[in-house]
């Protein structure tokens, strides 16, 4: 039991209910119905990207490139729906959205495994490119005459909760289920604790990476529709700085950036502290810039706790005694 | 000089160092011989204070030597060259040499000063080279001079060489045999390991023959042939702690190899391996052995040879064709290359065969208990992870994965090394059970004893190529241990 809680996401999940208890006693109007839901919203673009990024940090890679490649699916896909009142041109749109998202996905695993060059480096570049190539896109403007029918679905709740967070769950329920329950995910984990273990299994492990970074690119191109549906407006400056939250949810989640450690239900929680996290300061007055400072230590205060929960848990599993008899009938998954 | 007396080391399963005595002398060079295992690396390493031994003590210049690290090794004046180079490719050769102290005036590295006393060591040892030229542009000759200068540049009273010339030519290796020599002259101790025995016959004043971690015998060389130092390396007793293969009626050929050439060995290698029959690959570590197994499965390229299963030709470019063909290989090092170690056992052992879109949790665990029961697997349950499980175990999972995977042919390196006794059994006659049941192995082993037990034949590598075969009826140690040293024993370019 204390094993489970000190290992598992259970951790995160005890410091997002503290942190919650905290900010119902010390800020004003955090525990209405109300600034729930502004939470869920603001909390709905992160989550998705960081599902997207939990597979890539899986496979031992990195995405810089989400928050650009976020604004040019939202100005190529922004563009085409303008000011257009069909249903078909809307649809149209947000699957070129999640088709841009997808190839830069695409290119991003590509290039670093067909040359060997680290993710971090391949999308450091696909940061400015894609950045770039939003801004030539539309010359620098911004789009605003969106469909009704877009900002509809991004303003309406639906049994309470946003719409737009009904589609973060359901993206992070998917991953869920494909991380721990397909055999795509078990690769997934395999090619991050041990590629050549898992290459030398007779399974293409380059597929599979590169497979992580289009599922971080399809998350890229729904992150675009739906930062659409809220704001009503695509820009090519959009999206700045949302690679570094996507990382940091995921992280706090449990994962390892050396790849085959971390889930999809720490990586939710991950996202949900950050957001309580953000939306509390707010509403307790604290400024700008004392949140990004306090923001920046919880980071590092996961990452350290992480570090110390993985060498216990190393020192746990060494002292568990392993019975004499051969393969009891009994087993703890 | 250094006196070793009844040196053990013991590592969990193994006994590397079972009684040593070695005796060196100031100014002679002094050769260490020995099969693969026979414990001359741990020795080496004993000597320069890596490894603390069990029991048994050292004596340096008279006083007892009991080192607690690397660091006192090298303030006593021991020096290590090792096979694997350790320079810095991108600093200068004249940084390398004095890495460990560089001169400094008020805390600044006097480049002056660093230059000239780099050009005096790189005169000592006749590489002629600017000393501010990176490693990174050397030749591995020139590297491995590099080594030396930095290993005499220390007060160095023993230098110890572990396999020096494995990648130099000969023209290179006689340079090199001249720089010793004179170092002889100045009364440096030199302990020389190497595989070439007409280099030791050579170089060395006297040889001292290990054998399964004991010193079997100490000579001078005046009047010793390659023929007696081999036979002393064999030694007499093979204990039979091996389960025999019995004569079976070998079927169809199963595997044929065709002039298989791999990167940086000799090659052309062909041979066929018939279903029902086990067949072992000896030779020294470093004869291709695992380079060419590792091309047939497709897990590097090959540069040309083909492959026939059954009588038709194959393509495998890449370790997926293999699997799908029915070939397995449990690689020689199973915690980088076979077992994932982060995931519990049923995952491993499933992984081979891992097809389709979800996850079958029942019949893995399953088919994971089953095959734990049938190999002895000792555990805490199939959700154990890997990583806490002992070597024998781990080897255990890695076989249950092929096992699983279904394949006809099955190619194992090293299937036993680090494993202790009791496992070691289980793991033979599981490969012997194998066999019966009508799969084509092969078996890379170091373990010469091992390969006699359970081979029905075995194809001798010797520097890349297959210097003979030789079928169960004639097996002798002696015999394929010549056949293995034979590619080495030509005085030819080695490149």
């Amino acid at each position: 039991m204390i094993k489970r809680l000190v290992l598992g996401e259970a951790g995160i999940g005890v410091a997002l209910v503290v942190l919650a208890g905290f900010f119902v006693i010390a800020a004003p109007n955090f525990a209405t119905e109300q600034n729930l839901r502004n939470i869920m919203t603001q909390i709905t673009l992160n989550t998705v990207l960081a599902v997207g990024m939990t597979f890539v940090i899986l496979v031992g890679g990195i995405d810089l490139s989400v928050g650009s490649a976020m604004a040019l699916c939202a100005v190529v896909s922004g563009t085409m729906m303008a000011g257009s009142g069909s249903v078909v041109t809307l649809v149209g749109a947000i699957l070129v959205s999640v088709l841009v998202g997808a190839v830069v996905g695409w290119i991003n695993g590509f290039v670093s495994e067909q040359w060997r060059v680290p993710s971090f480096i391949v999308t450091l570049a696909m940061l400015n490119v894609a950045r770039g190539a939003a801004e030539r896109y539309t010359d620098a403007a911004t789009i605003y005459n969106l469909p009704a029918a877009l900002n509809d679905f991004g303003t309406i709740t639906l049994l309470g909760v946003p719409a737009v967070f009904w589609v973060a769950l359901l993206l992070a329920g998917i991953g869920w289920f494909v991380l721990s329950r397909t055999v795509f995910g078990r690769l997934i984990y395999a090619t991050g604790n041990n590629e050549e273990a898992v290459r030398l299994s007779g399974h293409k492990t380059s597929r599979i990476k590169i497979a992580a970074f289009m599922i971080a690119g399809l998350t890229v191109g729904i992150a675009a529709v739906l930062y659409m549906a809220r704001l009503n407006i695509a820009s090519p400056i959009l999206g700045q700085g949302y690679e570094l939250n996507a990382i940091a949810a995921v992280v706090i989640g449990g994962a390892s950036l050396m790849g085959g450690r971390g889930s999809m239900a720490g990586t939710f929680l991950g996202a949900c502290l950050l957001g309580v996290l953000t939306n509390g300061l707010l509403l307790m007055g604290v400024s700008d810039f004392e949140r990004q400072i306090i923001t920046g230590l919880v980071i590092l205060v996961a990452v350290v706790l992480d570090a110390y929960r993985l060498r216990l848990a190393r020192k746990l599993a060494v002292t568990q005694p392993a019975t004499k008899e051969p393969v009891p009938a009994t087993v703890a998954s | 000089m250094m006196t070793v007396t009844g040196l053990v080391k013991r590592f969990p399963g193994v006994v590397a160092l079972d009684g040593v005595d070695l005796d060196i002398r100031a100014g002679e060079i002094h050769a260490l011989v020995g099969e693969n295992g026979a414990g001359k690396s741990t020795l080496v390493k004993a000597l320069a204070g890596i490894h603390a031994p069990d029991a048994g003590t050292m004596t340096f210049d008279g006083v007892p030597y009991t080192p607690a690290g690397a660091a006192d090794g090298l303030a006593a004046g021991i020096s290590v060259v090792h096979q694997e180079l350790a320079l810095l490719p991108y600093l200068t050769v004249a940084e390398n040499l004095f890495l460990r102290g560089l001169p400094r005036t008020a805390g600044v590295v006097d480049r002056k000063r660093l230059r000239a006393d780099a050009a005096r060591l790189l005169a000592e040892v006749g590489l002629d080279v600017a000393p501010d030229t990176p490693v990174e542009r050397l030749g591995i000759a020139q590297m491995q001079l590099v080594e030396i200068a930095k290993a005499i540049s220390t007060d160095c009273k023993l230098l110890i060489m572990d396999e020096p010339t494995a990648t130099l030519t000969s023209r290179e290796a006689g340079r090199l045999f001249g720089i010793l020599r004179g170092l002889r002259e100045r009364g440096v101790a030199i302990v020389y390991i190497s595989h070439h025995l007409q280099e030791v016959l050579e170089l060395a004043d006297r040889v001292t023959v290990l054998r399964n971690g004991r010193s079997i015998e100490t000579r001078e060389m005046a009047g010793v042939t390659a023929p007696d130092l081999v036979r002393l390396m064999v030694g007499r007793d093979l204990a039979q702690e091996y389960p025999v293969k019995p004569p079976t009626e070998p079927g169809e050929v199963a595997i044929a190899v065709r002039g298989l050439k791999v990167a940086g060995f000799e090659g052309p290698l062909s041979f066929s391996v018939r279903r029902g029959e086990v067949v072992g690959l000896a030779g020294l570590v470093g004869s291709g052995r695992t380079e060419a197994m590792r091309a047939i499965f497709g897990a590097d390229p090959a540069l040309s040879g083909n492959i026939e299963l059954y009588g038709e030709k194959v393509r495998i470019r890449h370790p997926k064709d293999a699997v799908r063909h029915g070939i397995s290989l449990l690689t020689e090092d199973r915690k980088s290359q076979g077992l994932v170690l982060d995931l519990p056992i049923s995952a491993n052992v499933t992984l081979a065969k891992l097809r389709g879109l979800l996850l079958r949790f029942g019949q893995e665990r399953s088919l994971s208990e089953d095959l734990g029961r049938r190999l002895h697997l000792r555990s805490a349950g199939v959700g154990q992870h890997v990583r806490t499980l002992s070597g024998g175990n781990q080897q255990k999972v890695v076989l249950a994965k092929w096992l699983n995977a279904g394949s006809d042919i099955l190619i194992v390196d090293e299937p036993t090394r680090g494993i202790d006794v009791g496992a070691k059994y289980e793991i033979h006659e599981l490969l012997l059970g194998l066999a019966a049941q009508g799969k084509a192995l092969i078996v890379v082993s170091s373990d010469l004893p091992e390969l006699m037990g359970v081979c029905d034949r075995i194809l001798v590598f010797s520097r890349g190529k297959i210097a003979g075969e030789v079928a169960r009826p004639d097996f002798d140690a002696e015999h394929i241990l010549t056949l293995a040293y034979s590619g080495y024993l030509k005085n030819g370019e080695t490149q």
